[in-house]
């Protein structure tokens, strides 16, 4: 099966509960399935429809659009070398050559173990640190061929885990919203109060005192 | 601004005292040089083409929400700050705007997009099913640039994917116009076929294993401004410019969608929707389109027969009315005219139900006459204060007492659905069995059959229901909801909201095509007379001499089938009229093989009493007649001509003797084609106060009955690319009945009324009212009409283990 767990359904539920409307939670649902799974599969779209009160096509087409959205199984490292004219003009080429190579593999394939995916990627907004690449969209900078064989070894061995989450993993802390921060929901249209952001009020990010 | 167009403005204006005062709506705008008046929020595109300027465009649909996918409907609008290239229909007119949709740079623009919509577009138009009607084709005629830059390879796909059992979609014809998705989601409320992937993969799809199984699939084949969604029933079957054509009405239920139908060598190829303000906006439902197939079925009876010690044998028209008239002569002798009972006419035309009211009125003289077969409502129900479609889908508040919309009149149930959609009326429900509206409704009441009226009741106590009752408008759909019990406490439900709501408008949500127009034309009894169910207890009981049966089948859609039965064994003589020989007239001695929908000409009355034409497009099968030119020759041969000789005499005669139809002449429809609203005649019985109290025996469940919209109805039937799609009986339970009766969802149950037994599979369906079974009725496998006892106020359930 690879429905939500019921972990997950629980969490999904409040997601939802901060829209005015439930299909807006689409994507952070799609996110949160992509952390279960490490991909998106047909079931947990299906789950996520019924659990927003859209058709699986509706969710289809929102899952289809993304890019960051994957429909097949990916590797546990996702390795994104960007090729945009700065990483390109730095050397992107040559790290692609090594990426592959090193890997056993063309660039959009996953590694037999199951432990890698290699891909183009577009720019990362990160040209002054060209070459770029990223590793489950978490930032490598200025990076030679040699040191990503040497990523790529410390990623074999582990000695990234506490850095770099597996496929899928958005954030490992929960955002979750003070009640008398919470916007509610109530549709645009609907409001009668000005918006809460507007409110005087503790801050989302105020600590809470010791 | 000057002075001088100061003064101008100032001098408007204040107009002369007695000229009329400015229309608040009307916005003054300048379209290619020429000043015209436009309507306050009407798009340029619309504003264009009321005032006799098509701009062309491809997903630009005016009973749709516009979404400027397609770019085709550029031109150039100066809002005051120089002209702007802008998507039409993406615009709302606004004072002194000036639009011009013939400049230079505006052609330049068409050319540029066609040549893009072109750059995928295979250029194969002699091998596309849309070739010759499709709008890619004459707009890139009319306004593309006569060649292309591009030469690269076109995108290439799968050949056509089925995207549900009727349609098939080509997406390298596809130009991404969102109007089928836009259908899907809007309209139909079915939102299974989407957009998916990005950028150059863009394309339509449905979710795996979920295709878009809609009932209303057919409106976007129609719709398609391209080749790319076919329609099975028609696909490949005859070119554009090979059909003929005329407009007619669909006869398929009541509510009288207006059609175009097609044919080509004499055979029905496709029905298309045309758009009639007041009913059907150009949509139709997959029933009503792709049911011609029956028409031109093989098993169509094809000339008259005549039971001899063979059984039933084709024979001559001669030969048949001859043997149709001595039964009625020898029936007559037997027993007189108050033991024969007429029953049916439905089915046909306003003049078909004339000729046959006229022959059982007043040439037979019987008073047992009835157009309803125990599923509708009594027919009291009409003379209410009417409400119109129009009337309902515009009301404050729409109560629903009647069955699921979507399954019996799938077009009303667009109609109502788009007036909530679009936040115009909002619905309060009653009903047995939640279905297609209850999701729209505002508020839904499941009840328990026979409780109706303490449902009704309670809610008009409940405040912010009579608030909203005490809003404005209130339209009440009345119905006939579950076949399973009698009509009794619907009526009485009925009964009581308009004893609250005296000023509320009633639409009758009766079925069957043209029941409504049958019945306001005298297939209803005389003073004394039988109704159907009369009528078939007394021929179980022997005493009905000759039963006649014009185009009706009890034993398929009486709710009781044990009595059908018995009513046609004991019946001693049975004439049938009908275009099949089905389970019913397999039991006559005369069956007149009867011409179809399609094949004779007329007119019809909807549920809301419009009366619209009925066109003749093929020639009947064999030697098959229409029901009123059978009528006429049967008349002739008891002694009494109705001197009918053309079905435009019998439309005069009926205009001439109803006095409600008074005006409704060939020559007054041929002037309105939307129709002409025909009110009750008088002399039909007001519906009565009834009691209907009902206890609880020991008996557990309560049984449901109702249709759906594919069921083994011989339009489904005998239509390969329909019959499929009904489904077999299931008896449905909620799952935690399911639980304490003690069976298995999937195995097989005894299901027993004090009336009879039926062995059938149960399903879990949380749908289901607490307490109740519900049960398709008329499909394939079990026959819920055994357990059916049509005397009883409900059907009590017993649900047992084999």
């Amino acid at each position: 099966m690879s429905r939500l767990t019921d972990a997950n359904i629980k969490l999904a539920k409040e997601i939802i509960g901060r829209y005015p409307r439930a299909r807006s939670a689409i994507i952070p649902l799609l996110h949160l399935a992509q952390e279960q799974h490490g991909h998106i599969t047909n079931a947990a779209i299906a789950h996520i429809g019924e659990l927003v009160g859209a058709t699986s096509a509706e969710v289809l087409g929102t899952c289809t659009f993304y890019e960051m959205f994957k429909m097949e199984p990916v590797g546990k490292y996702l390795v994104n070398i960007c090729g945009t004219m700065s990483c390109a003009l730095l050397g992107s080429d040559e790290l692609m050559h090594r990426a592959e190579h090193t890997l056993g593999i063309k660039a959009g394939s996953t590694t037999a173990d199951g432990l890698f995916t290699l891909e183009h990627a577009e720019c990362q907004a990160a040209c002054t640190e060209a070459p770029c690449l990223q590793v489950n969209y978490r930032h490598r900078y200025r990076v030679t061929p040699d040191q990503l064989d040497a990523l790529i070894v410390d990623l074999r061995a582990g000695n990234l885990d506490g850095e770099i989450p597996p496929h899928g993993t958005v954030a490992r802390v929960r955002q979750h919203i003070p009640a008398g921060r919470a916007v509610g929901a109530v549709a645009p249209e609907d409001a009668t109060d000005p918006p809460v952001w507007l409110s005087t009020g503790p801050s989302i990010n105020a600590k809470t005192p010791k | 601004m000057t002075l001088s167009d100061t003064a101008t403005e100032s001098a408007a204006e204040s107009p002369a005292d007695d000229a009329p005062p400015p229309d608040p709506n009307a916005v003054s705008v300048t379209l290619n040089g020429t000043t015209i008046i436009a309507r306050k929020g009407e798009l340029v595109i619309a504003a264009a083409e009321r005032h006799g300027e098509y701009i062309p465009r491809f997903c630009y649909h005016d009973r749709m929400n516009p979404v400027g996918m397609c770019r085709m409907c550029l031109v150039e609008v100066d809002s005051g700050r120089g002209p702007q290239i802008t998507v039409s229909c993406m615009v709302t007119v606004a004072p002194d705007m000036k639009i011009d949709t013939e400049s230079a740079t505006v052609k330049r623009m068409q050319e540029g997009v066609l040549e893009l919509l072109l750059a995928n577009h295979p250029l194969d138009c002699p091998v596309c099913d849309k070739g010759g009607e499709c709008p890619l084709q004459d707009q890139t005629l009319a306004y593309g640039p006569g060649e292309s830059r591009f030469v690269e390879e076109k995108r290439h796909y799968e050949k056509p994917v089925p995207i549900s059992d009727l349609v098939f979609l080509d997406r390298e014809r596809c130009i991404l116009c969102d109007r089928c998705t836009r259908f899907a989601d809007e309209v139909a409320g079915d939102a299974m076929i989407q957009f998916t992937s990005r950028g150059n993969n863009t394309q339509i799809a449905t979710f795996p294993n979920e295709p878009f199984s809609s009932y209303f699939s057919g409106n976007t084949v129609q719709i398609c401004p391209v080749g790319a969604l076919t329609a099975q029933p028609y696909r490949f079957k005859a070119r554009p410019w090979d059909l003929e054509q005329t407009e007619s009405t669909c006869t398929t239920c009541a509510v009288g969608c207006r059609t175009v139908v097609q044919s080509s060598r004499n055979e029905l190829l496709r029905y298309q929707g045309v758009d009639s303000d007041p009913v059907n906006w150009g949509w139709l439902c997959d029933r009503g389109r792709f049911n011609f197939e029956a028409i031109n079925s093989d098993s169509r009876l094809a000339e008259p027969l005549v039971r001899t010690a063979d059984g039933l044998v084709p024979t001559s028209w001669n030969a048949a009315l001859s043997a149709a008239a001595t039964l009625i002569t020898d029936a007559l002798a037997a027993g007189g005219a108050e033991r024969i009972g007429v029953l049916g006419g439905a089915r046909g035309t306003n003049e078909d139900a004339f000729a046959w009211a006229r022959l059982a009125h007043d040439v037979i003289g019987s008073p047992n006459v009835y157009a309803q077969l125990g599923d509708g409502l009594p027919a009291g129900v009409l003379g209410l204060n009417r409400a119109t479609i129009d009337d309902v889908a515009s009301a404050t508040t729409i109560v629903l007492l009647a069955p699921d919309l979507k399954e019996e009149l799938p077009v009303l149930y667009l109609r109502v659905r788009d007036a909530v959609q679009n936040k115009r009326s909002k619905v309060i429900e009653f009903t047995p069995k939640p279905g297609g509206l209850t999701g729209q409704a505002w508020r839904s009441f499941g009840y328990e059959p026979g409780t109706q009226v303490g449902t009704v009741q309670q809610a008009l106590a409940d405040p912010v229901i009579a608030a909203q009752l005490a809003k404005g408008t209130v339209a009440i759909v009345a119905g006939r909801a579950n076949l399973a019990e009698t009509t009794a406490a619907t009526v009485q439900a009925l009964q009581a909201l308009l004893a609250a709501l005296p000023d509320a408008k009633v639409l009758p949500a009766f079925r069957r095509g043209n029941v409504v127009g049958a019945l306001q034309l005298g297939m209803r009894p005389r003073p004394g007379g039988l109704d159907s169910r009369s009528t078939l207890m007394a021929a179980a009981d022997g005493k009905i001499e000759c039963l006649i049966l014009v185009g009706c089948d009890p034993l398929a859609d009486f709710p009781d089938t044990d009595l059908a039965r018995r009513a046609l064994a004991g019946a001693r003589r049975i004439v049938a009229v009908d275009t099949f020989l089905t389970e019913s007239s397999k039991h006559a001695h005369v069956v007149l093989a009867a011409a179809a929908y399609g094949e004779k000409s007329g007119t019809t009355t909807n549920l809301e009493g419009r009366v619209t034409t009925v066109s003749q497009q093929v020639t009947p099968h064999g030697t098959s007649r229409p029901d009123w030119m059978i009528a006429t020759a049967l008349s002739k041969l008891l002694g009494s001509d109705l001197g009918f000789t053309s079905v435009g005499e019998v439309t005069s005669a009926a205009a001439r003797t109803v006095a409600t139809y008074a005006g409704i002449t060939t020559e007054a429809l041929a002037q309105s084609p939307d129709g002409i609203v025909a009110e009750v005649p008088a002399g039909i019985d007001p519906i009565n106060a009834v009691s209907s109290a009902v206890g609880r025996n020991s008996y557990d469940f309560r049984l449901v009955a109702s249709r759906k919209l594919y069921d083994q109805a011989v339009g489904t039937a005998m239509s390969p690319s329909l019959a499929h799609l009904a489904v077999a009986a299931t008896a449905h339970v909620h799952p935690l009945d399911i639980e304490r009766a003690g069976v298995h969802v999937g195995s097989d149950v005894k299901l027993s009324s004090p009336k009879g037994s039926i062995i059938i599979r149960v399903e879990a369906d949380e749908t289901v009212v607490r307490g109740t079974v519900w049960v398709p009725f008329n499909q394939a496998g079990a026959n819920v009409g055994e357990l059916i006892d049509c005397t009883a106020v409900v059907t009590d359930l017993r649900i047992e283990n084999l």
